[in-house]
């Protein structure tokens, strides 16, 4: 009977310490799916840096962005403007929750979505907007 | 035999412990999101900001 209980002892110690060694480590985001939502962004950012910078889009504060004045962008680049804008949140929606199940916890997502919210606005460029608590703010 | 049902006892009660102890590795999250978003932006000059510290609130507070 002793022997029973120790080695059940023994292997809960052991998944004990795994999840805490998983708990304490960097958070998988090397996989190809979250390389490839990163490689699309990065293709797609040639287009929105323009954008951001004359307050067309802004950077919304749950982590995505959004049209915030198409007046000043020329009436027949507007369909380009919200279809660009619509594929990279879908990107951004699917970054996170790939971050989230790479890393086994995909009840993470949210989580992970307002960290990266608070970390976008936070290395957006000067001039730029993002959405504070009530309405658009110019970094 | 009282040994035995606090053996039982404990075994019982660590899992419980476990499943509360696997909390939101923010700190975590946040170099995740900086590598990311630092890629995605083309963000190179890693010196901008060194020692970003790792607490912060929730949301963004206004600037």
């Amino acid at each position: 009977m002793k022997k029973i209980l120790l080695s059940l002892l023994l292997l809960l110690s052991t998944v004990f310490a795994s999840q805490f060694v998983a708990a304490a480590a960097d958070l998988e985001v090397n996989t190809p799916a979250i390389s490839a939502i990163k490689g699309s962004m990065q293709a797609r950012h040639g287009q929105l840096g323009a954008h951001y910078a004359s307050g067309a889009i802004g950077l919304t504060k749950d982590g995505l962005i959004a049209v915030r004045d198409a007046n000043v962008v020329p009436l027949k680049d507007r369909a380009a403007l919200n279809s660009a804008v619509a594929a990279e949140n879908a990107d951004r929606a699917n970054l996170y929750k790939e971050i989230a199940t790479a890393n086994g916890h995909p009840e993470w997502q949210l989580e992970i979505q307002s960290t990266f919210a608070g970390r976008w606005i936070d290395k957006a460029q000067g001039g730029w907007y993002y959405q504070g608590a009530s309405g658009w703010v110019q970094k | 035999m009282k040994n035995w049902i606090t053996g039982l006892a404990l075994a019982c009660a660590l899992p419980a412990c476990v499943t509360i102890n696997i909390y939101f590795p923010a700190a975590a999250a946040e170099k995740a999101a900086d590598k990311i978003i630092d890629d995605v932006w083309q963000l190179k000059n890693g010196a901008e900001k060194p020692n970003v510290k790792a607490v912060e609130p929730a949301s963004a507070p206004a600037k």
